[in-house]
């Protein structure tokens, strides 16, 4: 296996969240609603029906950009995108070819590897088509969602850093607050480009078209063939798509068969990809500026605004937790995962400079007891790790006795938790912190008070 | 860059490519016929090439405008009854199209989404 090196490029595309869709004022909430509720005339192709804009995505899209270290275009231009698949109806697709919004950019990944990416365009979603013995029937309500694509060079070399660097994607889509990037929904959708070549110098795998598109410059080493995997909804199947695909295609060339370019899907059942399309039947989708868009110029003033706009990142957040409060480099990349549980940890942090309680104090806690951060307080924490040095109660009748002095106390609270505010709970879990002079494990002072005022 | 009278020639397999791509079904006197006819299309087109454009900088879009963009709110779709009501086939609320096989993007026959 070691005479060979897996050579993988990533094709990443993102729905955005933005409230309408790229072209046209339909609402681009699609998800599960009624087939065919969500079009109009532009997403449906029809004739005359002109795009136009939405100033959102292509804000969000350069968010992405920005974040990925991407230059951002002084123009831009939308292009067509032609093939003849009945998903979209217009007979093309709206994108990026030429003049794409970003490029050049670079994301570092855990080891401090460098994977380029490529470019950062925008374009817009196909709609669903589900197939039947009768026929493919089509459903155009995700016609036109806004869809941003992320193309990295090949530069990975094992299944690892994919699922890094896809994590990564994911983690930065959530923090700047651009799509929900739910895989099982479709919200993010990975497309892998594969190839191996022999590690020593002259295998004969290692001529290269000159042709080749995505050639890395300045080098001339890559395989002169690549074999797509697409339609793979998952991060899992994915993961396990590429890890056998490479098996597959060492296999070939050690029995002397010479690969090809070629599509290939995943079949789950059976655990192996399969071939969707040769070379054959390649491509050539005739790019042309989309004559029905005029095109973008991006102001420098602009950019540098959505610039300073951008929220601090995952692994800026990682690094200044390390830096700043000496937390452990596991912790601090637990911390930083989500938005809500970095905000949780900050504020929990600056409670803590009051009460004596160090940051790696409060990142243990979160780390270990993982609190359901949605109803413990920042504030609450830090009492509770105060709290825990001179003795936290856990014992469930002492709790239960606190929980019920509680509840006479906040009357309001507890009424207005049985009208259905469930969010008065919260006033109950303080009262029994501050009863306890913040010596009450509060994890468990929600469980008990749930299961009393269920019994109420 | 000028074309040369070459490769203005078209052959069998380019036309039959260039067919292939528009979707568009050929017979075999059709295949036969057109490169020649289209061949003397691109020669005539070719004259284009005579014009110095050197300093010329392309033009995408005619109207002169950039930037025209508007907010990102929500505006009236067509309801479910209108979308559908070109559809010369439907089910289940969905347009329906004559199958094809390939879990891909391949390209294939079809009569069109709105027209039989």
């Amino acid at each position: 296996m070691n005479k060979y090196q897996p050579v993988i490029g990533l094709e990443v595309h993102v729905e955005l969240n933005t409230k309408s869709k790229m072209f046209c004022r339909c609402s681009a909430d699609y998800f599960g609603k009624e087939p065919n509720t969500h079009t109009c005339p532009v997403c449906l192709g029809l004739p005359g029906a002109l795009p136009y804009i939405n100033q959102q995505a292509i804000d969000d899209c350069i968010k992405i950009g920005l974040a990925l270290n991407c230059q951002i275009a002084e123009k831009s231009l939308f292009e067509r995108k032609n093939y003849f698949y009945p998903d979209l109806p217009k007979g093309y697709q709206i994108s990026q070819y030429r003049w794409p919004l970003c490029t050049n950019g670079k994301l570092m990944i855990d080891d401090g590897k460098i994977i380029r990416i490529n470019r950062v365009h925008q374009e817009e979603d196909t709609g669903k088509l589900t197939h039947t013995k009768d026929g493919t029937l089509i459903d155009f309500n995700r016609s036109g969602v806004p869809l941003v694509e992320i193309v990295t060079e090949p530069d990975f070399t094992n299944v690892e850093e994919v699922r890094e660097y896809a994590k990564k994607l994911q983690q930065l889509f959530r923090y700047l607050d651009v799509s929900n990037a739910d895989m099982e929904r479709g919200d993010m959708r990975l497309e892998a480009n594969v190839s191996v070549k022999r590690q020593a110098a002259e295998g004969p795998l290692l001529r290269h078209e000159a042709s080749e598109p995505r050639q890395r410059r300045g080098e001339s080493e890559l395989p002169n063939y690549r074999v797509e995997l697409k339609n793979i909804n998952s991060f899992r199947f994915m993961v396990a798509a590429i890890e056998h695909e490479i098996k597959r295609q060492i296999t070939e060339i050690e029995a002397g068969k010479k690969l090809t370019q070629e599509t290939r899907g995943w079949n789950e059942d059976k655990k192996c990809t399969y071939l969707q399309r040769s070379k054959e039947e390649a491509h050539d989708y005739r790019y042309f500026p989309e004559p029905d868009l005029p095109e973008l110029i991006l102001n420098p003033k602009k950019i540098q605004q959505i610039k300073s706009s951008l929220p601090e990142l995952p692994w800026d957040k990682a690094k200044r937790y390390q830096n700043e409060f000496g937390i452990k480099k596991a912790d601090a990349k637990i911390l930083s995962e989500s938005k809500e549980v970095a905000e949780f940890f900050e504020e929990a942090v600056e409670h803590g400079k009051k009460h004596q309680v160090a940051p790696q104090d409060i990142a243990n806690y979160i780390v270990n007891q993982k609190p359901d951060i949605t109803s413990v307080l920042p504030t609450q924490a830090v009492e509770e790790i105060k709290g825990k040095k001179v003795g936290v109660i856990e014992d469930l009748k002492e709790l239960e006795k606190l929980a019920k002095k509680s509840m006479e106390e906040n009357q309001k609270a507890l009424e207005d938790y049985k009208k259905g505010k469930t969010e008065a709970i919260q006033v109950l879990i303080g009262g029994v912190m501050k009863i306890s002079s913040g010596k009450a494990d509060s994890r468990k002072v929600k469980e008990v008070l749930e299961k009393l005022l269920k019994s109420k | 860059m000028k074309l040369t009278k070459d490769k203005v020639r078209l052959g069998q397999d380019k036309v039959k490519h260039v067919a292939k791509l528009a979707n568009l079904p050929l017979s075999s006197e059709e295949e036969e016929k057109y490169p020649e006819q289209l061949s003397k299309i691109l020669e005539y087109v070719e004259q284009l090439n005579k014009v110095d454009t050197s300093n010329v900088e392309p033009t995408f879009n005619v109207s002169g405008q950039s930037n025209v963009v508007r907010v990102d709110k929500v505006g009236e779709c067509l309801n479910q009854e209108e979308a559908l009501s070109n559809a010369p086939k439907k089910e289940n609320a969905r347009l329906q199209t004559p199958e094809r096989s390939d879990g891909g993007q391949g390209f294939f026959v079809t009569k069109g989404v709105f027209a039989e």
